[in-house]
């Protein structure tokens, strides 16, 4: 009797985890279905269309005349004007640690009691919500050689005329890493003050009792402590970095990428490589490379989690 | 004793009060540059061309020329960006905030296999950026018929924003599952005890999620500039640069100025009206 009635209630539950499966599938299938459209699909669709040396033109089928296998790889690594790409990606991602230092100086600051913090931390954050296009229009009139205010205010310090901030193939790089600094400081200030404001007080005060000084608290508390923030900002931002393209089609005169392709990114060259000169096999090769070294940040990202980062037990 | 120890104390808290002070001073100096670029380009939109041009510092305008903005509004292309833009946010914001917030529902609150694995593959694509998908999806939506019209911007964004379902997820778990037994005591249904139950419970939650999501909509370029060819069709920001294009050969940087300030303002605003919970999900973001 009792055994007929367990029995009976295991049933009843499966019919409703069914149900409940059903629905549950149901209510996830707009974004899974949009994940495999537009997500998966096109990733494979990528790595397909690198392998040919398709223009665009008739379809499906005049892509798969085009196959070459890996030409497209071939010729991208003795393409130099890859290479001239990527070498400036990763000087731009120079100004990471910049910003993350600067970033954590700030918000060291905000922690402590002064007055005005949230307007402070209000007037570091605006850059952040502006629209990159508007703020690279105004980065690139600040940055005009002859009107602009950076060097309407050297000359009137100096009596000198400014640098011709992006006009010169390696002050371009500098005056592009100076705007993403600015435009992105906000972001790494609020993740640390939130990181800091996360230690418990008490770690600090047992150090206190220990005799630690100012620099040992920070050494062996605070950035142990923050590591896991620290690798936050560190991976979203590398990730962000090789995505640069904006700032380059705005801030370069007539969206060149700047004088000698000085400015230019891989974003930039993949852009004008598909849609400039319709290669877009060539430009797939260029967007693989882009989605492997995206990747192996996100696997470093897993790996170095468990391995760098402490936690606070 | 006693005597010596409040002593030392008051002389830390001196130390710390002149620390404080200079922390103050540096930290307001800092801001003060933060800003002044962003002052630099109001001013400049208000500046007679012989003022910007003149090489002279001098910050404040003189004469100020209040016409800039009603030139900018009149230039057609201007309030057509600013229609399609809002265009493409009124049915994503709609519909695709929906689709997330119910996905985000079944994520946390109900059981089915593959739950985990939907999931992963769903949060993996966060780290995809658009560069490496745009020349498929081009490819795609030209054969659609989708190029040159809104609906690149519009119908995958439907489908709804990973993020969004992400952060709700996160939001839901510290709703007691207890309602959700409850309500499956009741005999009530999935779909209603998600939009009776839960939802109002997250609505916050929700908004602050939209509220960013209107700000990433109306700031994005790439893939607006990518998908929509005429002029017609260009949304704000697409406008704004071929401003910039066009009007630095004249030199007209009070207009370009004056238009990249109104392409700011609605976000700007948004972000002073709900600056505590937009800060607050961000810096959640990296302590998750």
């Amino acid at each position: 009797m009792e055994g007929k009635k367990g029995n009976k209630q295991k049933c009843k539950l499966s019919a409703m985890a069914k149900r409940e499966e059903r629905w549950g599938l149901l209510f996830v299938a707009a974004p899974a279905a949009g994940f495999l459209i537009f997500m998966l699909y096109p990733i494979i669709f990528a790595i397909l269309t690198s392998l040919t040396t398709w223009n665009g033109a008739k379809g499906f089928q005049g892509m798969m005349d085009r196959f070459c296998g890996f030409d497209n790889y071939v010729k991208l690594f003795a393409d130099k004007k890859f290479w001239q790409t990527l070498v400036t990606t990763t000087i731009y991602l120079l100004g990471i640690p910049i910003g993350m230092i600067l970033g954590l100086l700030c918000a060291m600051g905000m922690n402590r009691k002064i007055p005005g913090v949230r307007v402070l931390r209000t007037m570091y954050y605006v850059p952040v919500i502006s629209s990159l296009v508007s703020v690279s229009i105004l980065w690139a009139w600040v940055y005009n050689y002859d009107y602009g205010l950076l060097n309407t205010i050297i000359k009137t310090l100096t009596g000198m005329h400014g640098p011709n901030w992006l006009g010169d193939e390696a002050l371009i790089k500098v005056s592009m890493i100076i705007f993403m600094v600015w435009k992105g400081l906000g972001t790494s200030i609020i993740l640390y003050l939130a990181g800091l404001q996360n230690i418990p007080r008490s770690y600090y005060e047992a150090a206190m009792v220990d005799g630690a000084t100012g620099w040992q608290k920070f050494k062996n508390i605070t950035l142990p402590l923050l590591s896991p923030v620290t690798f936050y900002i560190l991976v979203t931002t590398l990730i962000g970095g090789f995505q640069v393209f904006v700032e380059v089609q705005v801030m370069t005169p007539s969206g060149n990428g700047g004088i000698g392709y000085s400015a230019a990114t891989i974003v930039f060259y993949l852009y004008q490589k598909a849609f400039e000169s319709f290669q877009l096999g060539y430009a797939s090769a260029i967007a693989v490379i882009l989605a492997i070294i995206i990747f192996i940040i996100t696997l470093i990202n897993f790996i170095g989690q468990n391995k760098w980062v402490k936690t606070m037990d | 004793m006693k005597n010596k120890d409040i002593m030392s104390s008051e002389v830390t808290s001196k130390k710390d009060k002149m620390i404080n002070m200079i922390v103050l001073v540096l930290l307001s100096l800092g801001a003060v540059i933060m800003i002044f670029p962003l002052f630099y380009m109001i001013m400049t939109s208000f500046m007679t061309k012989n003022q910007y041009l003149s090489g002279q510092l001098r910050i404040i305008p003189n004469p100020w020329v209040w016409g800039k903005y009603a030139e900018v509004m009149a230039k057609g292309n201007f309030i057509s960006g600013i229609l399609n833009t809002v265009k493409v946010e009124i049915p994503v914001l709609l519909i695709g905030g929906f689709t997330s917030s119910l996905a985000a529902f079944a994520f946390a609150k109900m059981e089915f296999r593959g739950k985990g694995a939907i999931f992963m593959g769903l949060l993996a694509t966060i780290m995809i950026p658009f560069a490496v998908i745009m020349i498929p999806q081009y490819v795609m939506f030209t054969k659609f018929g989708w190029t040159d019209t809104l609906l690149p911007l519009i119908i995958p964004a439907c489908f709804g924003n990973i993020s969004m379902v992400f952060f709700l997820r996160q939001n839901l778990s510290s709703i007691p599952n207890d309602l959700m037994d409850a309500a499956k005591l009741d005999g009530c249904g999935y779909f209603r005890t998600f939009l009776q139950i839960f939802f109002p419970l997250m609505k916050g939650a929700v908004g602050t999620q939209l509220t960013l999501w209107f700000m990433t909509i109306w700031n994005d370029y790439l893939a607006p500039t990518i998908f929509l060819r005429s002029e017609k069709n260009w949304t704000l920001q697409v406008v704004i640069r071929s401003f910039n294009t066009y009007y630095s050969i004249q030199s007209d940087y009070a207009l370009i100025m004056a238009a990249s300030v109104i392409a700011m303002l609605p976000t700007i605003t948004l972000f002073f009206c709900f600056q505590r919970v937009i800060i607050e999900s961000v810096a959640i973001s990296g302590i998750k």
